[in-house]
């Protein structure tokens, strides 16, 4: 069991998350072919869209520990730069989301010059107030349509344009193709310089500063990374759907369900924002559609307790069922200080 | 006491010969507390230096100054002639100085050799190379059975190997700790001297904190007493503690023969 002898776990690790990850793909792509209801292909639609969205939140969240409440801000940016120049210049979107993602990751750094001299829950506020000031500017900006919004009209069936008759087909396997590259930035990222030293800023900023790690531009660099894929899912969003207004851009409730389902998944993981997605948005949905979401609030409320008791039976998030390699930030020795930030994982150990 | 261009090394008369650092008339206080006043000394290459003194002696002020987490109000620090103090802590870990932490400050989320490839980062870009260097050291200190677990399960001593891993990986050429001694059992406080017997075997010049004199006498070569954030007085270990001063600070007068 010497080091020399016994030194690839992680690597061992990482090859076999890439197997599931390809096996889970081929097996996604083939789903909606038995299924020819429209409805359920609806419902994977946005549950791939949440998995892409939320492993974005999950680089800067998740690996880096900067909780941010304002992601709607960048998701908003991408879905409407990409609409604007579809509706004013024709730009196809297929290239509109890399700009829209682009102008996104830029906002990201915008917004985290400022916000990242704060920390922990300063930081979570000031992403808060942030996309509020955006979601209230963009309201009443007349460019973009104010509060009316921007409509994208129906040209042509294309792929380029990613424009169909019947989207939900076609869009499964767009937004398939989005969660799965955001899955595989994040597996990027994990395994890289990168991932190491945004969990050490995550665990302790002291501690990461004395093995000469630069916490701010590492902040920075996740956020950029993070914008940037939420950014795309706000461009193909847009056109999935074919309408962006303000509150569905740039709403606080978007920005919770962009962080949600890494945090029930499971935050840091590689695969907690693809679990929380796929029990999360069926859970929503399904709740809206048999209750109805007609002013009586009880479709939010089953789905609020069933976050509640995720959070009380399952504080590592849902990977830990899988016996998956969770944040576990507690520390187990008595007699210690523990370091560990995040209140969830505190509880566990001594389950 | 840079020149009038402030550029090239500062030229500072050694105290020792082949000086690793200078520590030149540091002050620093916080408020109205005063940590530490007008502390001059050096640390001569490849020696191990203890840093001792009662609570309160302002050993860890001087300690986070020379590690850059902390500025000095006046006063300089310089690491083979180049002025470090006020440089932060990711400059000084550069330019070649470890440390490791009191309270240890393990990253708990990660594995004992994803803690010390952090470490390794801070020379090489690249994962493997990082990988190969964190190996190398977690073996070398003696945690090699552990490599893939949670830094939050292992013991208090296997905390303190963590700490003196990943600063090692670091490369440093000075390294620093913290109170790595106290509080360990005395078999694992003698596992921990061994230990550091090996590093300084590996080139590298340290500087070692505690406040219980008793433990570093058989390891340290020179000891540096601060009292009151002044230093009282620096020699051989053995010197230290037949000196009147020194005792007088530790014990009171009483205790002087």
């Amino acid at each position: 069991m010497s080091a020399a002898e016994k030194p690839n776990a992680i690597i061992r690790r990482r090859r076999r998350e890439l197997v599931v990850g390809a096996v889970l793909l081929l097996a996604l792509a083939l789903l909606p072919l038995p299924i020819d209801n429209v409805y359920l292909r609806g419902l994977m639609v946005l549950m791939l869209l949440y998995a892409g969205l939320s492993q974005g939140w999950n680089i800067l969240g998740g690996y880096c520990g900067q909780i941010s409440l304002g992601h709607a801000v960048y998701f908003g940016i991408g879905a409407y730069t990409s609409a604007m120049l579809f509706t004013t210049l024709g730009i196809p979107s297929t290239l509109g989301m890399f700009a829209g993602g682009a102008l996104a990751a830029l906002a990201a750094l915008l917004v985290g010059w400022p916000c990242f001299r704060l920390s922990g829950h300063y930081y979570a506020i000031a992403t808060l107030v942030v996309s509020m000031m955006v979601l209230l500017l963009m309201t009443n900006w007349d460019f973009v349509n104010a509060a009316m919004g921007i409509t994208i009209p129906f040209r042509a069936e294309s792929w380029i344009q990613l424009q169909f008759r019947v989207a939900v087909l076609p869009f499964h396997y767009v937004m398939l193709a989005y969660a799965a590259v955001a899955w595989l930035i994040a597996w990027v990222v994990e395994g890289s310089r990168w991932g190491f030293i945004w969990r050490a800023v995550k665990d302790d900023v002291t501690a990461a500063q004395s093995l000469a790690v630069r916490v701010f531009p590492s902040k920075m660099a996740a956020a950029a990374i993070s914008g940037g894929i939420t950014g795309v899912g706000g461009a193909l969003y847009t056109q999935y759907v074919g309408f962006i207004d303000s509150e569905s851009g740039f709403g606080l409730p978007l920005s919770v369900l962009i962080a949600l389902p890494a945090v029930v998944g499971g935050v840091g993981t590689l695969w907690g924002p693809f679990l929380g997605a796929a029990v999360l948005i069926p859970v929503q949905q399904l709740t809206v559609a048999w209750l109805g979401s007609a002013g009586n609030g009880i479709d939010l409320m089953i789905y609020g307790a069933l976050i509640m008791s995720l959070a009380l039976l399952r504080p590592q998030g849902l990977v830990s069922l899988f016996g998956v390699r969770s944040q576990a930030g507690g520390d187990v020795t008595v007699g210690e200080e523990v370091v560990g930030e995040t209140a969830e994982a505190e509880v566990v150990d001594n389950a | 006491m840079l020149d009038a261009t402030g550029v090239g090394p500062p030229e500072v008369d050694p105290i020792v010969p082949d000086p690793i650092l200078q520590v030149r008339s540091v002050s620093k206080s916080f408020g109205s507390v005063t940590a530490n006043v007008d502390v001059t000394f050096d640390v001569a290459r490849g020696e191990i230096l203890g840093l001792i003194g009662p609570n309160g002696a302002g050993k860890s002020t001087l300690f986070n100054s020379i590690a850059g987490a902390e500025t000095p109000d006046s006063g300089e620090i310089l690491l083979e002639g180049t002025r470090i103090s006020g440089l932060g802590a990711v400059a000084c870990t550069q330019l070649g100085i470890g440390r490791t932490f009191q309270v240890v400050r393990s990253f708990n989320s990660m594995t004992v050799l994803e803690n010390v490839m952090v470490g390794a980062f801070a020379r090489v870009t690249r994962v493997h190379p990082a990988m190969a260097r964190a190996l190398e050291v977690i073996e070398f200190c003696g945690l090699g059975g552990q490599v893939d677990a949670p830094a939050h399960a292992l013991t208090p001593s296997g905390k303190r190997r963590l700490e003196v891993a990943r600063a090692l990986a670091t490369e440093p050429r000075l390294l620093l700790l913290d109170e790595m001694l106290t509080g360990l059992t005395p078999s694992e406080a003698q596992a921990g001297m061994q230990l550091v017997r090996a590093v300084r075997a590996r080139g590298i010049t340290i500087i070692m904190v505690e406040h219980v004199m008793e433990v570093l006498l058989p390891l340290i070569d020179r000891a540096v007493v601060l009292h009151l954030g002044r230093k009282l007085s620096e020699g051989s270990p053995q010197a230290m503690v037949r000196n009147p001063e020194v005792i007088r600070a530790y014990l009171g007068d009483r205790y002087v023969a």
